[in-house]
């Protein structure tokens, strides 16, 4: 296996045909004071496994409601959302708990590591979470950190590595147990072209490994290197562009 | 790893923890303070009634020992009355008066014990020997230091003076013994113990076949209760006190001591709780992000509550470890100063340790951190994931 392998059959995932995710005709309202908003009104989607989509969209249109209701932290007010076939509605909450944390990956746009733990020990988080040993996800956290390119600081903490470094071991973190998902909000949001450029190079070299990648953004580069690409609109999807064509700038 | 991370989360504000745990520690002092005076006050005088193991004390009918300068008279018959009880297994009889040392025209007013050779009932040698013949005589060392005496001396005792003729009666010359602690007075009073039968003697026959009072000890297994009440039966004119009635007229008198000692002790313990609750309450506040974060990749709720709980009982039992040793200094000091009230007995504590005072506070800290701990936690826990994570987002 290679650090990139996730836990679905073997084969399976470079069947690029089934679909990890399947959503239908999901709406997610949400009260606020008297009014309520609609974040999504009617959205179906399907993502194959392996693939590498992006969500993109101007700011309200949905697009982080969508991710959080595929990455089970979140669930539709009406429709469907199925993760590896499994209706997340069902879920209980620490159904949806554990199931984030062995299939689905997230990368967030402020990393959100831990800042008193080294960039290893924030790795092995999810880890030990999943109650792996000691020996095992020390040797994993190491392996990872050297798949973002981090083996040389893996003993620092999170106030001692620049934004893009950070972002790697966020990266490493969620590949931590092998999810089958990886999803990204924003993942180059808070840092500087160069080093976006690095994770969107990151984020190929994953999906080209084998992980079905998700991304929310508005950055060009990074809708731009993904297979998929999904416009929104006020909580609808406005058009999928596949095959990596590049949407226009007003669409972001 | 969720030790890890509260240890992380106490280290983040390391000056803010510090600051908290010293208030713990405070409130710890406090409330261990409160409960070795709740507690401490009595177990002291029980132990102090206890000091040679003498349970009954047996005075003149309606007085408390040596409350007043009433005699029992026909002392002989009381104690074989006493020893004929197979309950009883020892009695020593007490004459306390009021004694003159006179040393060229100063003369020194002291109290005397007149005792039975064989026990050592009302002190414990220090230096020297008991009075195990007649005209001798122990005393405690503020005797020694007021008098400028030392052991082997001859001083010269009086039991009376008359105002009058001004002239000393019951004058006795008596050998300096000893030296010995005296149970039931204070350091600082002069004290001094001679036989029984030099005391009676000097006291000339109005102190004849006379004492104040008589110490009785029961047989283990006997109910010393049980035993009171039968002296009383067979010697009318006497009226007995057993330790624990002793003790149970001291809970009646001392109700309200204790009472404030726990008023205090409680105040103590919602102060620490209501420190520790607003300390992990900020502090979770401060994280709500790295709580849904967390949530979000698949930690679960109860770990949550967890790593939180942790870090208020971590807190509280620094705190409290750092209050025992605060709270034992303290209670020394505060011990040295109301022992300092004239005339309480030397062995007499107002504020005793006792481990089980030290568990007993260390338990209920760790048990309001606990509690201190669940509001935060269950707030942490009960975070909507998505909700937090968008309005971190916007934030």
């Amino acid at each position: 296996m290679t650090v990139t392998d996730t836990r679905a059959e073997p084969g399976e995932k470079s069947r690029a045909g089934g679909p990890i995710v399947q959503v239908r005709g999901a709406y997610r309202d949400y009260p606020m004071g008297q009014e309520t908003v609609h974040a999504l009104r009617g959205v179906s989607i399907e993502i194959a496994r392996g693939d590498y989509v992006a969500i993109v969209g101007p700011s309200g249109c949905g697009k982080s409601t969508l991710l959080n209701l595929l990455g089970v932290v979140d669930r539709p007010t009406r429709g469907q959302v199925l993760i590896e076939g499994r209706d997340t509605a069902a879920m209980r909450d620490r159904e949806a708990t554990e199931f984030r944390l062995r299939n689905i990956g997230f990368v967030f746009q402020r990393f959100y590591l831990m800042a008193m733990l080294t960039a290893r020990e924030n790795v092995e988080l999810p880890m030990a979470e999943a109650g792996v040993g000691t020996a095992e996800r020390v040797a994993r956290a190491r392996e990872l950190l050297e798949y973002v390119g981090l083996k040389a600081r893996e003993r620092h903490r999170p106030g001692e590595l620049s934004g893009g470094e950070q972002q790697r071991v966020a990266i490493a973190r969620a590949l931590a147990n092998r999810p089958g998902l990886l999803l990204a909000d924003e993942p180059t949001g808070e840092l500087d072209v160069r080093t976006g450029a690095e994770i969107i190079d990151l984020f190929r070299r994953l999906n080209r490994d084998g992980t079905t990648v998700v991304v929310v953004t508005h950055d060009l580069e990074l809708a731009a290197a993904a297979r998929r690409t999904i416009q929104m609109r006020d909580g609808q999807i406005v058009a999928q562009l596949g095959d990596g064509r590049i949407v226009a700038q007003s669409a972001l | 790893m969720i030790g890890i991370l509260a240890a992380a989360s106490l280290r983040r504000h390391p000056a803010r923890t510090v600051l908290a745990i010293l208030g713990v520690a405070v409130a710890g002092a406090l409330l261990l303070d409160m409960v070795m005076l709740g507690s401490g006050m009595r177990e002291s005088f029980r132990r102090f009634l206890l000091v040679q193991n003498f349970q009954l004390r047996i005075a003149p009918k309606g007085t408390l020992p040596m409350d007043t300068e009433a005699t029992i008279d026909s002392a002989s018959a009381i104690l074989r009355t006493l020893r004929s009880n197979p309950d009883i297994v020892a009695v020593t009889p007490v004459l306390g008066a009021q004694i003159h040392v006179l040393q060229g025209t100063q003369a020194l007013t002291s109290f005397a014990v007149g005792i039975d050779q064989s026990t050592e009932a009302d002190y414990q040698l220090e230096a020297g020997a008991n009075v195990a013949l007649p005209d001798r005589i122990v005393a405690n060392a503020a005797f020694f230091s007021a008098m400028h005496v030392a052991i082997g001396d001859t001083v010269d005792v009086a039991t009376g003076f008359d105002p009058q003729l001004r002239t000393y009666t019951g004058r006795r010359r008596l050998v300096l013994t000893g030296r010995g602690r005296f149970f039931y007075t204070s350091a600082e009073q002069p004290v001094a113990a001679v036989p029984l039968a030099t005391m009676q003697a000097m006291g000339g026959p109005s102190r004849t076949d006379r004492v104040s009072l008589v110490l009785a000890r029961v047989r283990d297994s006997a109910n010393a209760d049980s035993a009171a009440a039968w002296v009383d039966r067979a010697i009318p004119r006497v009226t007995t006190i057993s330790t624990d009635a002793a003790l149970r007229q001291v809970d009646e008198r001392m109700g309200y001591f204790r009472q404030l000692a726990v008023i205090l002790a409680a105040v103590s313990l919602v102060v620490g709780f209501l420190l520790v609750t607003t300390l992990v309450t900020v502090s979770v506040n401060e994280r709500l992000g790295e709580i849904a974060v967390m949530r979000a990749i698949g930690v679960r709720r109860g770990r949550i509550v967890q790593q939180i709980v942790l870090e208020g009982v971590a807190l509280s039992l620094i705190g409290a470890i750092a209050g025992l040793g605060l709270g034992l200094v303290t209670a020394r000091y505060l011990n040295a100063i109301l022992s300092d009230f004239p005339g309480l007995p030397s062995t007499f504590h107002f504020f005793l340790f006792q481990p089980v005072a030290a568990v007993r506070s260390l338990g209920l800290l760790v048990v309001a951190g606990i509690l201190a701990g669940a509001y935060p936690a269950w707030r942490a826990a009960s975070l909507p994931i998505a909700g937090t994570l968008r309005r971190e987002a916007i934030a």
